[in-house]
């Protein structure tokens, strides 16, 4: 995939994916059609912000921050794992 | 003995419903209006369901907004945390419905249609402008916002055009489509000779398939379930007997699918005596068929027994009589020359439509 994210991409959940917290198994997971997804910690991070709100750009900064990280390695990250989604259709960019 | 948890519950919250297609998968005999839980023991359930890790509710039927309570019941659902799917007709269900529906925290909608021509769609379903009807509801979800799912079961009657149907779920702005094949349980098996395709039929259908996902994914995700009567090996039913979902029938019996009451001598047992997380972990019917205990040759010893778990326990029951056997889709089941000549068998035109009290009199057993 060598699709790019905007700086200025808004990413959200599509409408019909949220996050849940699943008590019953001590984990948050991703509710989709038909679609019970468990991304790990990390993907969960970045999950949470992508509200519609923050851009690509602002969401790569916090988590850099807020962990202390190479914001380059946080941005590819956070775009390899954006655009798998969005390719899922449970991420909009 | 401890349980993975539930993840999926199917409510079959009515067994009445405007369409009659010939692959129901209710059971023959079907629940009445005057069976039906109330409202109060849904809500019940389904906050019992979340708290017993239940994640996706899937309210179904017949047609669930056949019931005048649908959307007090999506808006509980909803509150108790649970995603919501409704699987409909799309039949009888009004804009104004919809919105509120959308409203109560409805997160997806799940829409069967029979065929992409209109006559011979209203044909499958047995109800003049049922078709019509169904797209004016796809019409009105699209514009709610709402994710859409279509959902194609496919036949001899309509396998000629799934490569339509696939092409006109992503046009009509459905972000998934499941085209599946009948499963040939309950009226499916009553209406296999005008069901079951031809094995050519079968094999364009699939190359087909192969086609559009590569054109038109991730525009329209495409789920494709075969039909096991053509394959090697079985489909693993439900992901494993009581490991994943349940299914609440609309009188309040428990099952580990839809069609296990076909299953002869299980007992089921019922919401309204029972807590859902007693039922899951102590009724019989579940634990009947769990793990691989209960498995005999060649299900015993085969390397395959984690992935597909014996197959389909009604189908080994439907074809030997004991759901104990390996299902008969499976190549090393001495049933499987039996299923496989009914690939061979004549077929008819004629279908059984599912209504209540059709199929007693022609229901072969």
């Amino acid at each position: 995939m060598k699709a790019r994210i905007a700086p200025d991409a808004r990413p959200c959940l599509a409408r019909g994916v949220r996050l849940h917290e699943d008590r019953a198994r001590g984990r948050t997971v991703l509710l989709a059609p038909e679609r019970v997804v468990a991304p790990n910690p990390s993907a969960i991070e970045i999950l949470r912000r992508c509200s519609g709100t923050l851009t690509f750009a602002a969401i790569v900064e916090d988590l850099a921050r807020s962990h202390q990280a190479d914001p380059g390695r946080i941005a590819a990250d956070t775009e390899k794992l954006l655009l798998d989604l969005a390719y899922r259709r449970l991420v909009d960019l | 003995m401890t349980h993975p948890l539930p993840l999926g519950l199917l409510a079959e919250l009515t067994h009445r419903c405007p369409l009659a297609c010939p692959y129901c998968s209710n059971p023959v005999e079907l629940d009445r209006r005057s069976d039906e839980l109330d409202t109060a023991t849904w809500l019940r359930v389904f906050e019992e369901a979340a708290a017993l890790g239940v994640l996706q509710l899937h309210l179904s039927g017949g047609e669930p907004t056949a019931r005048a309570d649908i959307v007090a019941l999506t808006r509980g659902a909803s509150r108790a945390g649970l995603y919501t799917n409704l699987i409909t007709s799309g039949v009888g269900l009004s804009e104004a419905r919809l919105e509120e529906l959308a409203a109560a925290g409805l997160d997806h909608v799940q829409l069967s249609w029979q065929d992409t021509d209109p006559a011979n769609a209203d044909d499958i379903a047995g109800l003049a402008g049922a078709h019509a009807w169904k797209q004016r509801t796809v019409r009105a979800v699209i514009a709610l916002g709402l994710p859409l799912t279509i959902n194609v079961v496919v036949h001899r009657r309509n396998i000629a055009r799934v490569g339509d149907m696939i092409v006109a779920a992503h046009r009509a702005g459905a972000r998934r489509i499941e085209v599946a094949h009948a499963q040939y349980y309950g009226w499916a098996l009553t209406n296999r000779a005008a069901l079951l395709p031809s094995i050519e039929q079968v094999e364009t259908a699939h190359t087909t398939v192969a086609r559009l996902r590569q054109e038109l994914e991730p525009g329209i995700l495409i789920d494709y379930v075969a039909p096991d009567h053509f394959s090697r090996w079985p489909k693993p039913c439900m992901n494993g007997w009581g490991r994943q979902s349940l299914n609440v029938t609309p009188r309040g019996k428990v099952l580990p699918c839809h069609a296990a009451e076909s299953i002869r001598g299980l007992e089921f047992w019922n919401v309204k005596d029972r807590s859902l997380r007693e039922i899951w972990d102590a009724s019989p019917a579940f634990n009947a068929y769990r793990g691989t205990d209960w498995m005999k040759e060649p299900c015993r010893s085969c390397p395959r027994k984690h992935v597909d778990f014996g197959g389909c326990r009604c189908q080994a029951f439907a074809w030997t009589g004991d759901a104990g056997e390996a299902d008969p889709a499976c190549a090393l089941s001495p049933h499987h020359a039996a299923l496989q000549a009914a690939v061979e068998a004549p077929r008819t035109d004629l279908f059984t439509y599912r209504r209540f009290g059709a199929a007693r009199a022609d229901h072969q057993e």
